[in-house]
């Protein structure tokens, strides 16, 4: 396991309350991990600070699931 | 009045005669403030009046660079923004066969935009602090329209329905998001109304005077203070009885 996926998944599971565990490469924030439309725009927010990058708001729309988020991260920083 | 120590407000329009009392009493409850306004003279002038825990912060708001700068600008004098004031205003009246279209986006984008804009701006800080205070100043007119003021009735109402509609989504968060409607108010402009205009406008408030700054300054007060925590998406008119809604 990649250091920055740990790193998401640590933000997720910090933001949503989740378990580890349930945070999967296809768990999607809302319909899997009870996060409302607001809890995605503050995960985008923590994300940003985590890694010291901008997500844009169009790419921050297309970040649905864990997977999403790893990947835009990973390419961008 | 209400306690507001430690926290920090950026008001606009501190320049001119409400929103200049707007910052003095924030200030006077122990609030740390941001003063914005087109003309840098009078904020300075009110800066060192109040003394410590006043900065200046000049912003032309028809310049959407500078505005969408504001609030990083606000988080780096003040250390952040918990309490926003949109008051800052401007009008060019026309009737409405004669209103040109400059006329009517200068105003919607002044009035209207530029509090869409700084509200955005602040948000990001206020959702991470679990707290924060947002405060429109309407008018009268928003809700009652006045014959020459199409753009501003309708900026002054679009602030109402952008500030609920915001007060939904951000309320879980410990973020209220509501409006003040000044009806007349005493102030430098309404000075250079003759007497005789005067009580004319005096007869139409059932106080029968106009409100002072004081009045808008202390609603704002309280929409501010930990004590308003569950009002959201209210209006508070502050009128004289002018109309009663």
């Amino acid at each position: 396991m990649s250091d920055i996926e740990d790193r998401v998944r640590k933000k997720v599971v910090e933001h949503l309350g989740v378990e580890e565990d349930k945070v999967t490469e296809n768990a999607s924030f809302i319909d899997d991990l009870g996060a409302d439309s607001l809890d995605t725009v503050e995960l985008v927010m923590a994300f940003e600070e985590e890694f010291g990058i901008e997500i844009p708001d169009d790419a921050a729309e297309s970040i649905q699931t864990f997977g999403d988020a790893v990947t835009f991260i990973k390419a961008n920083s | 009045m209400f306690d507001l120590t430690g926290k920090c407000a950026l008001v606009t329009g501190a320049s001119g005669g409400i929103g200049a009392e707007i910052a003095r009493v924030l200030h006077s409850q122990g609030a740390v403030v941001g003063l914005s306004g087109t003309r840098e003279d009078p904020l300075t002038a009110l800066a060192a009046d109040l003394g410590d825990r006043a900065h200046v912060l000049p912003c032309n708001l028809s310049d959407a660079d500078a505005v969408n700068a504001l609030p990083k600008q606000a988080v780096e004098a003040m250390g952040s923004v918990d309490i926003l004031i949109n008051n800052a205003g401007i009008t060019r009246d026309n009737l409405f066969m004669r209103m040109s279209e400059d006329e009517w986006a200068d105003v919607i984008n002044v009035n209207l935009t530029s509090a869409f804009r700084l509200s955005k701006g602040v948000l990001r800080g206020m959702m991470k602090a679990r707290w924060g205070r947002i405060v429109n100043i309407s008018s009268i007119v928003g809700a009652t329209g006045n014959p020459g003021q199409g753009n501003y009735a309708a900026s002054k109402a679009g602030m109402v329905g952008m500030g609920k509609s915001l007060a939904y989504e951000v309320a879980s968060r410990n973020i209220t998001v509501n409006t003040v409607a000044p009806g007349f108010i005493a102030t430098p402009m309404t000075d250079k109304l003759t007497d005789d205009q005067k009580s004319k406008i005096d007869d139409q408030i059932p106080a029968g005077r106009m409100g002072t700054p004081g009045e808008i300054a202390a609603a704002c007060a309280y929409l501010a203070s930990e004590e308003a925590a569950y009002v959201t998406g209210a209006t508070i008119h502050v009128n004289g009885g002018m109309a009663m809604l």
